[in-house]
């Protein structure tokens, strides 16, 4: 007679062969998604099961948010009534000039047949929660393909640019800071006119401007704004300010230390900018072979 | 030696499934909840810590195939490379597959060091991952939320235990 265990022992592979199956597994994983980005699809859909749970886990902060409203006293609101008065006189004022600035500068460049600078619409986003990544500075907002937001497009708070769409979900959306180590804005000096890029450090706080000559003309206090080199971002909203210029002849280039303009770390809303550089594209390199060379040899 | 595994040896209601799946789905909300600054940063991972906690408890309901999918879905809502989390984590169940007769055996603070060790292992995992894909280093407070989280096994302990205590019976007094 054949003895056979009893089905309570009976539990399939032992753990060391799971773990083994297991590490194979998410190591392929990896490299596939490393290397060739074929996970896309799996990724959209894992992150449509666990948006409610993205919207739960958003809750509290708003409901904190509602509470903190609702305790609001009497005479805090009465001083803020007076000081909201005083601003809107002072903005109405602001306003009335900024009009006329803007008609003037609109025909101006009617004159010069120059393109719109912001022909696009605005995105208004919520920031559902920072990635607890530490190694890449990132975010995610509450719109995403559904309401209209492309991958590539840059985002910036009420000061200036703060970073750029990069990963795009049916109803969320990540965006990569300019503070991120990876992310590179091209800006322009406001006083010069200076173009350069400039990138993240990595530190929340800090960005740099890169592949700067030691003898380029920057100082501290200078403004950047970006260039609209690209079309990726459109031309002159404020990016950064120089803090720190350090010339050192040891190094090909200057170490230029600058920090973020808008507030990069503390926003509770971002505006996505839809917009269309319309660049035409640009022309094909011009091939330099042996065979241009040959009718000039000939003739 | 009464004092040993005394914890371990309290008499249990049966654990259900229901119950399981509500501590991983509160511990995946916890780590989704919008954290930053200083608290970020001293933040455990709290889906591996109870992932941890019924490997090491349930060893039979909780193991590979809840830790590798939980894994994919911390690596989706963090936007991480894939499979990162899902490797931590299968890696920290095996350990805690393993290890668990051996944990149980411990008091709390014997219990408390194991743990770290299976964190620190864990967050070793996802540091790995992300600078072999080209990350930089991002300077040793990264461990702090292992050495936060192990603090926070005891109270883990105390908690999930707390709906499994029969009612005490008034007429055994």
């Amino acid at each position: 007679m054949e003895y056979n265990p009893p089905p309570f022992f009976k539990r399939g592979p032992t753990p060391l062969i799971r773990l083994l199956l297991c590490s194979l597994l998410s190591i392929v994983m990896l490299i596939t998604d490393v290397r060739y980005r074929y996970l896309d699809n799996i990724r959209q859909a894992v992150s449509v099961a666990i948006y409610p749970l993205l919207r739960l886990a958003a809750a509290p902060r708003a409901l904190l948010d509602n509470v903190g409203e609702f305790f609001v006293t009497q005479a805090a609101l009465r001083n803020e009534n007076a000081k909201l008065t005083a601003l809107s006189l002072r903005d109405a004022a602001i306003l009335r000039k900024y009009e006329a600035v803007a008609a003037e500068n609109a025909h101006l460049r009617e004159l010069v047949a120059a393109r719109e600078r912001f022909p696009g619409s605005v995105i208004f986003a919520e920031v559902l929660y920072a990635g607890r990544d530490i190694f890449s500075r990132k975010i995610v907002v509450d719109k995403g393909e559904q309401q209209g937001v492309k991958a590539g497009l840059p985002v910036m708070d009420n000061v200036g640019i703060i970073g750029q769409v990069t990963r795009i979900y049916p109803w969320i959306a990540e965006i990569t800071l300019i503070t991120d180590k990876d992310q590179a804005v091209p800006v322009q000096n406001l006083r010069n006119g200076l173009r350069a890029v400039i990138g993240g450090t990595g530190n929340a706080a800090q960005l740099e401007l890169k592949y700067i000559p030691l003898n380029a003309d920057f100082q501290n206090g200078d403004q950047l704004v970006t260039s609209g080199i690209d079309g990726v971002y459109p031309p002159g909203l404020p990016v950064a300010e120089v803090t720190d210029v350090e010339r050192n002849a040891a190094f090909m280039f200057a170490h230029i230390r600058c920090k973020p303009v808008a507030g990069v770390t503390n926003y509770a809303q971002v505006l996505i900018l839809d917009w269309d550089s319309k660049i035409p594209p640009r022309p094909p390199e011009e091939v330099r072979t042996a065979r241009t060379k040959k009718p000039r040899r000939g003739g | 030696m009464a004092m040993r595994g005394r914890l371990s040896n309290d008499l249990l209601l049966p654990v259900g499934g229901a119950f399981i799946v509500s501590t991983l789905i509160v511990a995946l909300m916890i780590n989704l909840l919008p954290w930053s600054g200083v608290w970020l940063q001293v933040k455990p991972d709290f889906v591996a810590l109870v992932v941890l906690y019924w490997c090491i408890h349930q060893p039979r309901k909780v193991g590979f195939t809840v830790a590798f999918s939980l894994g994919l879905i911390m690596d989706v809502a963090e936007g991480s490379v894939f499979g990162q989390h899902a490797l931590a984590y299968s890696v920290l169940a095996y350990a805690g597959l393993v290890l668990h007769r051996r944990v149980q055996n411990f008091t709390l603070k014997g219990q408390v060091l194991h743990v770290l060790a299976i964190l620190l292992l864990n967050d070793t995992i996802v540091l790995a991952g992300r600078m072999l894909a080209g990350g930089p280093f991002p300077g040793f407070y990264y461990f702090v939320g292992s050495f936060v989280g192990a603090a926070l096994w005891p109270v883990i302990v105390y908690l999930f235990k707390m709906p499994l205590r029969p009612a005490i019976d008034p007429d055994r007094g």
